[in-house]
């Protein structure tokens, strides 16, 4: 277990690099120069040139790219064109809000996905089923966004019942666990929900059809296992499948969170990667991003070790 | 033997109707893939013949009749927040969302294929070098990447199908590359090997025709992700600029009337959820009725 843990942390590290070079080229494909939002108009010729030497930017791609990798792993993240805040102390916070956002949607996703897949795989083919597919394929097919504004109009215009906006009263960036601020979550966390509901109960629905018919399932009936007692080794037999699935969710729903984010003016990454664009706050953009993307690969990393822990067989292939 | 030699040729020669003909009479029995199929036909020949429609400018508005309900008169649908005519704008929309919603997967189709067939024939350092490339990209959740090169690129149509092209290309890449490793291992690969044939030609001629329509398959299940992405971006403020009609753009300007008049607020995106729901149920229609499992 430990070898074929080290085995995939060293297959992470190029896609660790390949993601710090894309984030890095991120800064170098933008149009124009990385200064131009704060350089003052009428800066000459040498004061440009002076400001470029300031921000390194002067040195060739490679060089500039050293020092970035360099000043990363001791956590310097460069700093915000914008406010002129270090960039690593923004993301961070903004990470936390979207993690509490991304989990609390995977927890009101995962019970209901796997619940929902479960019953349409186990009754395949009758009313329940096609219940259970309709809502899933809606789920996947609807844009979040929209659906996010949908629920606003619902239950903030209409029946005022939740708020619309920010995580606390008054547009509050700070998070507290109270009635108060909770009631802000519901909403954004309930529409990034849906999504993963779908995809969550599709798979679990294939899943289930796919075991439910192999012959060990009618050898254990055959011998008189009782139902509850055939459908423990049925959901072991899923589990593994059904983890890594919802693992990818999970990353997706904190990188993927950005328009929900926007919508109800969630103070998270998405909503800092929003403002880092229209600022043309390239450091910020860039710092955001990578961010977003390591967590993404650890996921995927954790996601594969607990695979295996599970399930025995995908160590050895 | 002899009487077994009568009895066949006694034996009715049933016409049998080929695979194609089989999927077509499948096709024919579901009415839901039916539906959606008409359903789009509908929404991308109005799009496409807009301007034949006698609709009114979906460009000019008039500051009196601003925000006007949905089924006021003169306009079925209402009007936006600069008094245009709704019903003409989200047919016009319907242009410029579908363009950039479909444009990007053909377009990774064509560069997914060729680098994945290619990785998946030539092996070796080749394709260590490309899937490896893939690989990284897959470390970005989709709507996180598309948000990132739109971003640095800014706002603007190409932009948009540039960065969405990027992200479709490493997951077709993915697929092309494992159907073409896989049929790279058939007998009869090894056979046109054994004849001499040079390697485009046995690509040609033997493996574009084997891999081409699983792929084909697998992207037109991405159009509907890529479609919501598209309208996304321009809700995002990066994607399509104003004044041009488009779904996520107008979703977004129109996020300031949800007070007035909610509903009329929400058609944009009632107009991205029909599209996505056909294209997804259309795409998973045509994989069941050629038998294609996931």
């Amino acid at each position: 277990m430990f070898v074929y843990f080290l085995r995939r942390l060293i297959l992470v590290l190029p896609v660790a690099f390949g993601v710090s070079v894309i984030c890095f080229m991120l800064v170098q494909i933008a149009p124009g120069d990385p200064l131009t939002a704060i350089m003052p108009v009428d800066a000459t010729a040498e004061q440009q040139a002076e400001m470029r030497a300031a921000y390194g930017l002067d040195k060739p791609l490679p060089v500039q790219y050293v020092v970035w990798v360099g000043n990363l792993i001791q956590g310097d993240m460069g700093r915000s064109i914008a406010t002129g805040r270090p960039v690593a102390g923004e993301v961070f916070g903004a990470v936390q809000n979207s993690l509490l956002l991304a989990v609390t949607a995977a927890l009101i996703a995962f019970p209901i996905g796997v619940l929902l897949g479960f019953v349409a795989g186990y009754f395949r083919d009758t009313i329940l089923d096609r219940i259970v597919t309709a809502i899933s394929i809606a789920g996947v097919s609807v844009p979040n966004y929209w659906l996010g504004i949908v629920l606003v109009i619902i239950f903030s215009v209409n029946l005022g019942w939740l708020p619309s906006m920010g995580a606390g009263p008054g547009g509050s960036q700070d998070w507290s666990w109270d009635w108060v601020h909770v009631r802000h979550l519901i909403l954004p966390a309930v529409t990034l929900a849906v999504v993963p509901i779908g995809i969550v109960a599709r798979t679990v629905r294939a899943l289930a059809g796919d075991i439910l018919s192999m012959d060990f399932v009618t050898a254990l009936y055959a011998k008189g296992m009782s139902r509850g007692d055939v459908l423990r080794h049925v959901a072991r037999n899923a589990a593994a499948t059904a983890l890594s699935v919802m693992g990818l969710q999970l990353g997706y729903l904190l990188g993927g969170s950005i328009l929900i984010e926007t919508v109800f003016n969630w103070p998270g990454s998405g909503y800092l990667l929003s403002n880092a664009i229209f600022q043309r706050d390239l450091p910020l953009l860039q710092g955001t991003i990578l961010v977003l993307a390591l967590f993404f690969v650890a996921m995927n990393l954790v996601v594969d070790v607990a695979q295996a822990a599970i399930d025995p067989r995908i160590q050895r292939n | 033997m002899a009487v077994a030699q009568t009895d066949v040729a006694e034996i009715p020669v049933q016409k049998s109707g080929g695979y194609w003909s089989g999927v077509a009479r499948r096709l024919s029995r579901d009415p839901v893939t039916l539906g959606c199929a008409a359903i789009l036909v509908a929404l991308i020949g109005s799009a496409a013949f807009a301007p034949w429609l006698g609709l009114a400018d979906p460009y000019t508005g008039s500051m009196v009749a601003r925000l006007n309900p949905i089924g006021s008169e003169g306009h079925i649908l209402g009007t936006d927040e600069q008094g245009r005519d709704m019903l003409a704008r989200l047919i016009y929309g319907g242009r410029l969302t579908l363009f950039i919603g479909l444009v990007p997967v053909i377009l990774a189709f064509f560069i997914g294929s060729f680098l994945g067939i290619t990785a998946g024939y030539v092996g070796g350092l080749l394709n260590t070098i490309i899937m490896r490339t893939v690989d990284v990209f897959f470390a970005f959740p989709s709507v996180l990447l598309a948000i990132a090169i739109s971003g640095a690129l800014g706002a603007g149509i190409v932009n948009s199908l540039v960065s969405l092209t990027i992200v479709f290309i490493p997951p077709i890449t993915r697929v092309a590359e494992a159907v073409t490793s896989g049929v790279r291992s058939l007998d009869y690969i090894d056979a046109a090997r054994a004849t001499g044939a040079s390697a485009l030609t046995v690509i040609r001629v033997h493996v574009i025709g084997n891999v081409l329509s699983p792929i084909f398959v697998y992207a037109t299940s991405l159009t509907s992700v890529c479609m919501i992405l598209a309208a996304g971006l321009s809700f995002l403020g990066i994607g399509v600029r104003p004044p041009e009609p488009e779904w996520g753009l107008m979703l977004n300007t129109l996020r300031s009337a949800i007070y007035v008049d909610p509903w009329l607020a929400a058609l944009p995106g009632v107009m991205i959820f029909v599209t996505s729901l056909c294209l997804n149920l259309l795409s998973d229609g045509v994989r069941s009725a050629m038998n294609v499992r996931d």
